[in-house]
């Protein structure tokens, strides 16, 4: 990573959004040589990451990085500001790009897709809005690139062109687009004109002069405005996406999209409404309790859903919707435990969503009751499964133990012992719509026979590589989460440390 | 020499110019001897927006006489930043014509096209400059004129009845503002606009006043198809050639309103328009109707050059809710949207040209899998798309955010929120157009036989797409002279203040 | 009553201004819809020629022991309005020939139905 020593820590932001679209222009131009425009996806991947560990070194060293494109608006610009919450997001979205990428190769190779060129390319656009939401400095640039990122993964959503895919691309576009007009466009220019900035500033940016009612409907507006996030009644364009290739679920639907959608959420009530006030709100335990609600719905309708990316799909509903909770319970622990569930939900889902495009792409199957005696057939696959299911139930020794525990915490410190409860019965829902799955496909009881390596028929191996990395990640995340950690002790008003006893 | 005239040269060249056009005959030495006279009059009022941004207005008195007694050539920035625009356009337009009439109109007709559009560029000018009400309605009607003879030149007969009912139309609105004027010269036995507006202001609670005022403004409505008096303008659009279309869209409605924020602000004053006579309530809610019922008959239309001009309609609707709220917000954003909707209608209409050119029909269906045959037109039509949707860095997202800005700074937090929904509206009937092209079944016929258009029309449009995405991130420009303008009309223009 | 009659010409103008409106308007042909557009029109162009009168005065002709005279500038204004109107009835006539060659009647019932039934 030493590579970018030599250039200014201000620039660094920018390398980071461009970057991934140089990638992109350089997908359309090698367009019809599929080996060097897959290395040069991987290749620009890569040293993406390196940049945003370089970004992640200066954060640490706390050194201010700053970036101020063009004032779009007298007062108003496109400008970027790093802050450790966005290098978090940054960290989780470019890291997972790299192995999304390697998998991506095998499975639009193994399925045969085609239109590759657009494929990669719409991905390094979207990936290039990512970064561009993570280093947002204000919500003007938040907002642009929130919209750009729809619209740069719709036709990732729509790739196949059947009717299915075009309905699901209505639903997804219809949905996004029009929380973020109708409720997003409106509070943040309704915060515009009551405020006077849309700054990110510690603390938040509402003081006394701002009528109580409407920083009330602003909360609302901004968590309902924020559709990524999916919190009931928007959810629906979620599973409506999953019509898209499973890389794009994967990364998009598990990662990018929607965990731009929570980050969004996270960074405006940290850094526009102010966690400490978030308890004068009156409409902060409304919200809450929508969340824990959409938990807990979310969670009930995975259970029932038989195609196994739909299922995924729901329980994403049900995981963001732990880190809107988190984000709302106005403690600084369950904050905590918010930001950092954005890193390990990551990891745990994405891993699911590789299985589930392994298990199509080699087994044919989509649906969860053909999956039964599976484990025989694609063994690594399952126990990354496994791996997956336990990390997104938050069993030790995975990653998804530490978010858990800090929400808990968090909910805990706030005397909302509600939350505790849905958050333990949401686990339970956990264990019954995942856990299943792996334990049928290995404990077949219909199936006496014996084990033979010549049942094994597992996925391309570039795919069976992420499946591996991605599985890993889940368990170093349980061991050496410290690092991750420490930068969300950075975040203003954020911190593990239970302040308590009192 | 130049200098001293520039003032009256948008307005003389063209004028000029049409029967120069008209005896030339040729279609090509017309279209490259209009195109010239167009860039001239464009070059001028440009020239014109510099100077009006520097010294504040630009007066000529036509003919040597003397205001209030001879016609005065006032120029201010409000006037000369819809001036450029209008040239602009209709530069870009007449470039693009070559090609696009060749198939749309016959080729007998083709000089007559460039004389009565270089006509209707006359009228617009001199609408945009005078300072005088009566000599308004007579350049109203010299474009006019113009106007219908440009929508009955094309090859569907159903143009011809269009054109008759937006005469019989237009010319009941040019005659109710006669009425009006008619009673403002009784009242003050003035037509000179300053003067008017110094008369004007000292008159309090007069009925010839008021009626004035109603004439007045309905005709204006009429004129720029306001909600409900606009049934004249979805046929007129769908049946006139593709040329004309994008040139009226995006100029001669945004006249009208110039014309509507001319009479309010500048004669009448807006605290008589606005308090006294509670006219921004009835303007608010027509617009806003308009707004949501012409979207949704967007949204139903089957022909894409009549969706694009119920959502002009719907477009006007918010020029005309930015002028409602009666403050130098609103007023700025309204002439902003004029401004930039102007952008956007121009590439939408082009864009419609290009594939009528290539394909023969603009129905929903015929756009199916353009956007692998007609890759350049149909990311024109995307980008200008998205624009009216009002996707931020587009020029349509600048023009909705210092609405909305207006909007709410008057604590009309709802009507915000009405506005917001109805550019949801646009999401729809402009994803109707994209899915088609671009999700769209192909047929293997389409597929060979369909081409890109011409480079003469794609380039004029790609100018004004390239217009759209500038003027959505650099906004210095186009929120400056806005700002100045809307700074400018809604100071009081009593005498001691000039 | 001194009241009407004291201002006759506005009521010309008004039964005028009536009379062409509603041929325009109900009227099915379109001849006589632009015969019911010219009425409007001259409605008008009688307002501004009544309105230029100075009770007293004389024609506005320069002349010894002439001190009052009427307003000329109405009449000169309405000069230019008779020569649009003149236009804008011609441009109808030609509209209106052009849609008799096209579509074979100007009744416009039976042009609203040939068009649709090509359609």
């Amino acid at each position: 990573m030493n590579i970018w020593s030599d250039i200014s820590p201000d620039q660094l932001i920018n390398i980071a959004i461009i970057l991934p679209l140089i990638g992109a222009a350089l997908v359309i131009l090698l367009g019809k040589y599929p080996n060097i425009r897959e290395t040069a996806s991987l290749a620009i991947a890569t040293l993406l990451f390196t940049v945003v560990l370089s970004i992640t070194d200066n954060t640490f060293a706390q050194i201010p990085m700053t970036s101020h494109w063009i004032t779009i608006i007298p007062h108003l610009s496109i400008a970027f500001n790093v802050e450790p919450l966005g290098v978090l997001f940054a960290l989780v979205a470019s890291f997972l790009w790299i192995v999304t990428t390697i998998y991506a190769i095998g499975y639009m190779r193994g399925h045969k897709e085609k239109n590759q060129t657009r494929f990669f390319c719409c991905f390094a656009l979207a990936i290039a809005t990512v970064m561009a939401i993570c280093f947002s400095a204000n919500l003007l640039t938040l907002f642009i690139f929130y919209e750009l990122l729809t619209l740069s993964t719709y036709p990732l959503v729509t790739h196949a062109g059947n009717d299915a895919a075009k309905r699901g691309g209505r639903i997804y576009l219809g949905i996004l687009l029009g929380t973020s007009i109708a409720f997003l466009l409106f509070a943040v220019l309704a915060t515009w004109v009551s405020a006077g900035t849309l700054t990110f500033t510690a603390g938040g940016i509402f003081n006394e002069s701002q009528s109580k009612g409407l920083i009330a409907l602003l909360l609302v507006l901004f968590c309902y405005g924020v559709g990524k996030a999916a919190i009931m009644p928007f959810h629906r364009w979620l599973p409506a996406a999953m019509v898209a290739p499973t890389p794009v679920s994967a990364l998009l639907h598990a990662v990018a999209v929607v965990k731009a959608g929570v980050f969004s959420i996270l960074k405006i009530i940290i850094y526009i409404f102010g966690i400490d006030n978030l308890s004068q709100i009156a409409t902060t335990d409304v919200m809450l309790y929508i969340g824990a609600a959409t938990v807990l719905l979310s969670s009930c309708v995975a259970i029932t859903k038989d195609n196994l990316k739909a299922r995924l799909a729901y329980s994403t509903v049900s995981q963001l919707s732990y880190i809107v909770v988190g984000a709302l319970l106005a403690s600084s622990v369950a904050a905590a435990g918010a930001s950092l569930h954005i890193a390990t939900h990551a990891v745990g889902k994405i891993t699911l969503f590789f299985c589930a495009g392994a298990i199509m792409v080699a087994a044919h199957k989509k649906k969860v009751s053909e999956l039964v005696g599976l484990g025989r057939q694609m063994p690594i696959t399952m126990i990354a499964f496994a791996i997956g299911s336990m990390s997104i139930i938050g069993l030790p020794p995975l990653a998804g133990t530490w978010s858990k525990w800090y929400l808990v915490v968090g909910a805990l410190e706030s005397d909302k012992l509600i939350i505790v409860a849905v958050l333990m019965i949401s686990t339970l829902l956990n264990v019954a719509y995942l856990l299943p799955i792996p334990i049928k496909a290995f404990f077949n009881p219909s199936d006496n026979k014996r084990p033979r390596w010549s049942d094994i028929n597992e996925a391309p191996l570039p795919i069976l590589f992420a499946i591996c990395v991605t599985s890993f990640s889940c368990l170093a995340l349980f061991f050496y989460p410290q690092p991750l950690i420490d930068l969300i002790n950075l975040i203003p008003d954020v911190s593990t440390h239970v302040t308590g006893g009192s | 020499m130049i200098e001293l005239h520039l003032a009256i040269l948008p307005i003389v060249l063209p004028l000029i110019a049409a029967p120069i056009c008209f005896i030339l005959g040729r279609s090509q030495w017309c279209w490259l001897f209009a195109t010239l006279i167009s860039g001239l009059s464009c070059a001028a009022s440009v020239g014109l927006l510099v100077a009006t941004l520097d010294q504040g207005v630009v007066s000529y008195a036509v003919g040597g006489w003397q205001a209030p007694w001879g016609i005065e050539i006032r120029i201010d920035v409000a006037s000369a930043l819809i001036l450029s625009l209008v040239s602009g356009i209709s530069t870009l337009v007449l470039i693009y014509a070559n090609q696009s009439i060749a198939k749309e109109i016959d080729t007998s007709k083709h000089a007559l096209f460039y004389t009565a559009h270089l006509l209707c560029l006359t009228g617009l000018s001199g609408i945009l400059s005078t300072g005088d009400a009566f000599n308004l309605f007579v350049f109203l009607e010299i474009s006019s004129l113009a106007t219908y003879t440009l929508v009955s030149l094309a090859r569907d007969k159903r143009c011809l009845i269009a054109a008759f009912r937006y005469l019989i139309m237009g010319t009941i609105g040019a005659t109710f503002i006669l009425i009006g004027v008619g009673m403002l010269y009784m009242k003050t036995g003035t037509l000179n606009m300053l003067d008017l507006a110094d008369k004007i202001a000292v008159i309090e609670g007069n009925r010839t006043l008021n009626t004035g005022l109603a004439f007045i403004l309905i005709g204006v409505s009429i004129k720029l198809a306001l909600f409900p008096l606009h049934m004249w303008l979805p046929p007129a659009y769908t049946h006139a050639p593709s040329a004309v279309s994008a040139f009226l869209a995006s100029t001669a409605t945004k006249v009208a309103v110039y014309v509507m924020v001319r009479f309010i602000f500048s004669i009448f004053g807006a605290q008589y328009v606005f308090e006294t006579m509670s006219m921004d309530i009835i303007l608010l809610v027509l617009a806003i109707i308009a707004i949501f019922k012409c979207s949704f008959m967007a949204a139903l239309q089957s022909n894409m050059k009549s969706m694009l001009a119920y959502s002009s309609v719907a477009q006007i609707g918010y020029m005309i809710l930015g002028i409602s709220l009666a403050t130098s917000a609103g007023l700025m954003a309204g002439l902003l949207h004029i401004f930039n909707h102007a952008l956007m209608k121009g590439v939408l209409f082009m864009a419609l040209g290009c594939v009528a050119y290539r394909v023969g029909s603009v129905d929903i269906k015929s756009f199916r899998g353009l956007g692998k045959t007609m890759p350049w037109t149909m990311a024109a039509f995307t980008i200008a798309g998205l624009s009216i949707i009002g996707v931020p860095l587009t020029a349509g997202f600048v023009s909705k955010w210092y609405l909305v800005t207006a909007v709410f700074e008057q604590q009309q937090w709802l009507i915000g929120f009405v506005l917001l929904l109805g550019s949801l509206l646009a999401v729809v009937y402009i994803g109707r157009v994209l899915e088609a092209a671009y999700f769209g079944e192909v047929s293997q016929q389409q597929e060979t036989n369909i081409k890109e258009a011409p480079l003469t029309m794609l380039i004029p449009m790609w100018v004004l797409v390239l217009a759209n995405i500038y003027f959505g991130i650099d906004t210095s420009v186009t929120v400056g002279a806005a700002d100045a303008a809307a700074q400018w009309l809604s100071q009081p223009h009593i005498s001691g203040a000039n | 009553m001194s009241f009407i009659a004291e201002h006759y010409n506005y009521w010309i103008v008004i039964v005028l201004m009536m009379a062409g409106f509603y041929i325009v308007i109900a009227s099915n042909n379109l001849i006589k819809q632009v015969i019911g557009l010219s009425i409007f029109q001259t409605s008008v162009f009688m307002m501004y020629i009544s309105i230029g009168k100075v009770s007293g005065g004389s024609a506005p002709i320069v002349a010894e022991a002439v001190t009052s005279f009427s307003n000329p500038l109405p009449h000169v204004l309405i000069l230019t309005a008779i020569v649009v109107g003149v236009a804008t009835t011609a441009v109808a006539l030609a509209l209106i020939i052009r849609i008799k060659a096209a579509y074979g009647s100007i009744e416009e019932n039976e042009i609203g139905d040939k068009d649709n039934v090509s359609e």
